[in-house]
């Protein structure tokens, strides 16, 4: 007897649904025993996450705090995915939008408080786009592989960060801490119920709703979804590659660009050291795991803030090291990989083999 | 001046080298490994508890090579076995060693070890200017150059290595011709991904003996980039890993004697000379012949009809 | 003796189609035993079972008399079975000498490169071959790369050797040649199963032939019981082939005239070659000539996927070489069986929006920046009925669509657009009958309204029947025209290997 594997006729929708949900809880399951190892009980951990994260109008608000950069870098990569370019460096691309829209709020002299604001964004958003562009254009027009790129940008973009709040930029005043001077009350964003919620996050949601309909009516999506599915059959029917890659890399860099304005502005009023504990990475998770919907991409950045936040209080609680959160979020994407095969294919028993 | 330099390039290109060579075999057989970056650190970790509990470096550099072919093989299974995306899978491999080395590393932060020392060999370090850099350094980095040659043999002169590339290449053909494409794929990421993890323990037991968090700093990521440098051959990745170690040994001496530019800014060398040297040498392999394997990233099923 | 085959009831279905239902035949020693049947009759599916590649969902094979399983491609292997794929299974980055290799059973893993290639070299010159061992394979022609796959298997020892169509990449002249080889072959007692829908090599070359349609065998007939008539009818069956008109209303005006046309290919050869072609209104020119040999650039450089590096295409003195007016005036059918989904669909969209894809940003389907839903539905429900595309409920993904209604689907977008040029490349290739009358209908229906087209297929038969002219290609370059209704299949057999006739019709 041996095992072979058949594809699936048709894909099942409740396997599509259920497999995602499965994989996280897998994936916690798994999770479970490296906190074993470490000696942490799981289920206290776990119940601590949901409770810290979930369980009070401060948690919660905690929670969207963190998944409005994620909303925006995730949008961010997925609107690349559409089009089967893997844009990696959303991190670096967060930093850039943090810088440009840093530059506005400490250089420019506005003082009234939209107009900052609306530079601030502006700012960011060409800043994340062009940090992207570079290797937008480096693939159109040389074919030079993505990935490598934007990741490599990433080191570049937190580095440069670096060299501004280490040199230039420095709060005179900040006591050697590597950051600038804070904010001015023009350029900050409302903030709600005395938490450090602001209104960063409506702008993430409004950002995915502009995102679908960009997607799902216009002829721009329309392209995208074209080279995205077939790039060939795409240049067959007239469709411009080169200019579509190049737009949608710088696109895709903007929109994480306004993470880095959302977390300048609302968040920490100044630009910092770290600005971005790794929103970036968590993006292409995010993206993966709400395969080609702006929808679930909110939904999904949820889920990550969550447990991001329940990350942040097992750190404090248990001493454990935040970078931890990337080792769940890595079994996530490998139980997921994973599903995905049991999606596709059936496994199915045959004779066994025998020859002469 | 120069021969301390060039012993530092040396030294700065070892793990990069090792970690290309891995990549490279990988590659060679049709799997893009992103996982390279979480791999080093798995490698960096393991092999430092393992001397650091042993005493032994020995015991370290084996455990680096253990942990890693593990945790490649869990790429191994999802990229060939169930046909996963090989992108998404590396990058998950690369969460999963910065997270899981982060966790497991917490016990072994301050705690040292005595590295590799230097090991002149007779003769051969006395040569002039390159003597010293190149024959009067520790024992991976000769086993680096071992590597170098086995690695070529392997490929062009032995029909085990005739396969593995046809795997790459054209698995279609090579399953016609009998050989088992899932079984060398399998084998070349996890033994690739080994010897991408002594790369790491080189970074632990002789640059710097000791274990901190998230160490490799983009090493992996560059040795990506140079896989394509290197067009897939071993002695070409040998010079990308000492080009890019030239330029990480001048930069620490830049700092090291104290000019005004900020240690920042040359830190950033590193990774834009990496994207120039990548931009110009995917132009150059689609100007000349491209050697690209051509079933890289495209998994392998028998019965699809395409 | 037993016979060396022995195919019993094997049936094969992938997701939503039965490849195989059914089929049985003998294969005795010695003998070259043909499997006859239309494209989509089942041959390669069944090929890829006999050689481990597929496993059948029933059904038993017996070789020699033992009864055996294949789970891979090893198994057959080590029962003596060789199979010269349709898509050869070569590494085309690696040289000819570690293809044939790679292909050796037994080489020891630390060989001596000497002693194999003189072992090679021994093979080419027996068989009078001209081939270089450290050539890259790449840089070979089709035909070269064919007698690599077949020493792969003589090297082997095969008893039992497959081709799949393997005189489809070749000149009437080199068919000859390998016929010759094949026949030698048999004489050494080795069974040959010989793939092919041409009737006369059929006729030429077979001892036994089994008849193969929609996945069954029809029967098995040995030499002396068949006639070209006899298989063709068995093989076609009761579908019945109408006799068409040509259009007749070729005008003497050229609407392209395309003068000295060379494009590369991605290594730098010159696909076309100082290549000249007029085209005159309401005709349909056929392009005749072996597979590789410019046809596909001629189409990809019509419809704008390939830049010309030296040369002219005009359309009515105007020239369009470079400009996007070709857009509008041209439209290309490219379609090659393994591109059909590789080029010419998406196919994860639906059949509405595959439709569209030439013409998304026309008004008929936009409001400002905005997709019309609407018309792009309605204009996907009335090309459905228009051409009769079975498409299952609306916004099924075109994947799931078979052959024949994919191409229906990319010719509707095709002549939405009322073109004055057709280019279609082998637009029947791989259709049932039914789909490929169709396409003939379409097309002979366009001339009508003046449209002209430029027919690019490997069947001569179907240029025979539809052309007006036929233009015979070879190397990039243009032999010559031909008058269908006074020429003789040897006359462009003889042009198709670059032979320039005296006389052109």
């Amino acid at each position: 007897m041996k095992l072979v594997l058949e594809r699936r006729e048709m894909l099942s929708p409740m396997l599509r649904f259920s497999a995602p949900v499965a994989s996280i809880g897998v994936a916690l399951f798994v999770a479970g025993f490296f906190l074993l190892a470490s000696g942490v009980n799981p289920l206290l951990a776990y119940r601590e996450i949901i409770v810290e994260a979930l369980g009070s109008g401060y948690g919660l608000s905690e929670t969207l705090v963190k998944a409005t950069p994620l909303i925006f870098a995730g949008l961010g990569v997925s609107l690349a995915f559409r089009m089967q370019i893997w844009n990696i460096g959303a991190e670096g691309q967060i930093y850039m939008g943090a810088m440009g829209a840093t530059w506005v709020a400490l250089f420019s002299g506005i003082h009234n408080h939209w107009l900052m604001l609306l530079a601030m964004f502006v700012a960011a958003f060409l800043c994340g786009g062009l940090w992207a562009g570079v290797a937008g254009i480096l693939r159109a027009y040389w074919q030079v592989n993505e990935v490598i790129v934007t990741l490599l940008m990433n080191y570049i973009a937190i580095l440069g960060v670096d060299y501004l709040v280490y040199g230039p930029w420095k709060d005179p005043n900040g006591f050697n801490f590597p950051l600038t001077a804070q904010f001015s009350d023009a350029a900050r964003l409302t903030e709600y119920f005395n938490t450090r919620m602001h209104s960063g996050f409506f702008l993430a949601l409004f950002c995915a709703l502009v995102l679908y309909v960009f997607m799902e009516r216009t002829v721009w999506g329309y392209e995208i979804k074209v080279i995205g599915n077939n790039q060939n059959a795409a240049q067959y029917a007239g469709m411009n590659t080169r200019t579509a890659i190049f737009a949608v890399l710088f696109l895709s860099g903007a929109i994480a660009g306004i993470a880095g304005f959302s977390e300048v502005a609302g968040l920490q009023h100044r630009l910092q050291h770290g600005i971005s504990p790794g929103y970036g990475y968590t993006a292409i998770i995010i993206a993966w795991l709400a395969k080609r919907s702006a929808i679930g991409v909110v939904i999904v950045a949820f889920l990550m803030g969550v447990i991001l936040v329940g990350g942040d209080s097992l750190q404090i609680m248990w001493q454990l090291p935040v970078a931890f959160v990337y080792a769940f979020q890595g079994l996530i994407l490998f139980f997921l990989l994973a599903a995905d095969f049991f999606i596709i294919y059936r496994l199915k028993l045959i004779r066994g083999s025998s020859h002469v | 001046m120069f021969e301390i330099l060039l012993d530092a390039t040396v030294k700065a290109g070892t793990p990069i080298l090792f970690a290309t060579l891995g990549a490279i075999i990988n590659e060679r057989a049709g799997i893009i490994n992103l996982g390279i970056e979480g791999l080093m650190l798995v490698g960096a970790l393991a092999g430092f508890a393992g001397t650091y509990l042993s005493g032994s470096l020995l015991v370290g550099v084996v455990l680096a090579f253990c942990a890693t072919f593990i945790a490649g093989s869990i790429h191994a299974l999802i990229t060939v076995q169930l046909r996963g995306n090989q992108i998404v899978s590396g990058l998950a491999l690369t969460m999963f060693g910065v997270g899981i080395t982060a966790l497991f590393g917490k016990g072994m932060v301050g705690k040292t070890i005595v590295g590799f020392e230097r090991v002149a060999i007779p003769g051969l370090s006395k040569i002039p200017i390159i003597g010293k850099a190149f024959f009067n350094q520790d024992l991976l980095v000769y086993f680096s150059f071992l590597l170098v040659f086995l690695i070529w043999f392997f490929f062009y002169r032995t029909r085990w290595g005739l396969a593995m590339r046809s795997v790459g290449q054209n698995p279609a053909a090579a399953d016609t011709c009998g050989f088992s494409v899932s079984k060398y794929r399998f084998l070349a990421v996890t033994v690739g991904s080994g010897f991408v993890g002594i790369g790491g323990a080189y970074l632990s037991l002789a640059s710097t003996p000791m274990w901190i968090e998230n160490m490799t700093a983009g090493r992996g990521w560059i040795a990506v980039a140079l896989v394509i440098f290197a067009s897939w051959s071993s002695p070409r990745a040998m010079f990308g890993a000492y080009l890019f170690g030239g330029i990480t040994a001048m930069q620490l001496r830049f700092q090291a004697m104290g000019t005004n530019v900020s240690a920042h800014v040359l830190q950033m060398l590193p990774y834009i000379f990496t994207i120039i040297v990548l931009v110009i040498s995917t132009v150059r392999l689609q100007k000349g012949g491209n050697q690209q394997p051509e079933g890289l990233g495209l998994p392998y099923d028998r019965e699809d009809r395409k | 003796m037993t016979d060396i085959l022995q195919i019993n009831n094997i049936r094969k279905t992938f997701p939503g189609v039965v490849a195989l239902d059914d089929v049985s035949f003998t294969v005795g020693r010695g003998e070259i035993h043909t499997l006859l049947g239309e494209n989509g009759a089942g041959k390669s599916t069944l090929m890829n079972v006999l050689t481990g590649l597929y496993h059948p969902d029933c059904g038993n094979i017996t070789i020699a008399g033992e009864a055996v399983h294949f789970t891979s491609p090893r198994d057959s292997i080590r029962c003596g079975i060789g199979m010269v794929h349709q898509h050869f299974m070569l590494v085309p980055a690696h040289s000819v000498f570690e293809n044939i290799l790679l292909a050796l059973e037994k080489v020891p893993n630390f060989f001596n490169r000497k002693v194999y290639k003189e072992k090679i070299n021994q093979i080419i010159a027996e068989f009078d071959l001209d081939l270089d061992l450290d050539t890259p394979v790449w840089k070979l022609s089709i035909g070269a790369q064919q007698w690599i796959e077949l020493i792969k298997l003589l090297l082997r020892d095969c008893q039992l050797l497959i081709l799949d169509e393997p005189t489809a990449v070749l000149t009437p002249q080199e068919t000859e040649r390998l016929f010759s080889v094949l026949n030698r072959l048999k004489g050494q007692g080795k069974s040959i199963i010989f793939i092919s829908h041409k009737m006369r090599e059929v006729m030429e070359i077979s001892d036994s032939v089994t008849i193969l349609k929609k996945g069954r065998s029809v029967t098995t007939l040995e030499r002396g019981n068949f006639d070209e008539a006899k298989l063709a009818a068995l093989m076609i069956g009761n579908d019945k082939i109408p006799e068409w008109e040509k259009s007749g209303q070729v005008e003497d005006v050229d609407v392209l005239d395309i003068q000295s046309l060379s494009v590369q290919n991605d290594r730098g050869l010159a696909d076309l070659d100082d290549f000249n072609l007029q085209l005159k209104k309401g005709e349909i020119l056929g392009i005749a000539g072996v597979a590789g040999n410019g046809q596909k650039a001629l189409a990809e450089v019509l419809t704008g996927l390939k830049k010309a590096t030296h040369g002219k295409i005009m359309a009515g003195g105007e020239d369009i070489t470079n400009s996007d007016a070709k857009d509008s005036y041209i439209a290309g059918i490219s379609h090659v069986p393994e591109d059909r989904k590789a080029i010419g669909i998406a196919p994860d969209m639906s059949v509405a929006d595959n439709l569209i894809m030439k013409n998304f940003k026309g008004n008929a389907f936009t409001n400002w920046i905005f997709q019309n839903k609407a018309a792009i539905h309605q204009n996907g429900a009335a090309k459905v009925k228009q051409f009769d595309i079975k498409a299952g409920p609306a916004g099924t993904p075109v994947r799931y669509l078979s052959g024949g209604n994919i191409q229906k689907v990319i010719i509707a977008r095709e002549l939405s657009e009322q073109p004055n040029v057709l280019v279609a490349l082998y637009p029947t290739r791989g259709l049932d009958i039914g789909s490929a009358e169709y396409v003939h209908q379409v097309i002979v229906d366009g001339t009508k309204r003046g449209m002209s087209t430029i027919l690019i297929a490997e069947d001569l038969d179907e240029l025979l029947k539809l052309s007006d002219r036929i233009a015979v290609m070879f190397r990039g370059k243009l032999i010559g025209y031909v008058d269908p209704t006074n020429t003789t299949r040897e006359t462009i057999g003889l042009m198709m290997s670059g032979v320039t006739p005296e006389v052109v019709a």
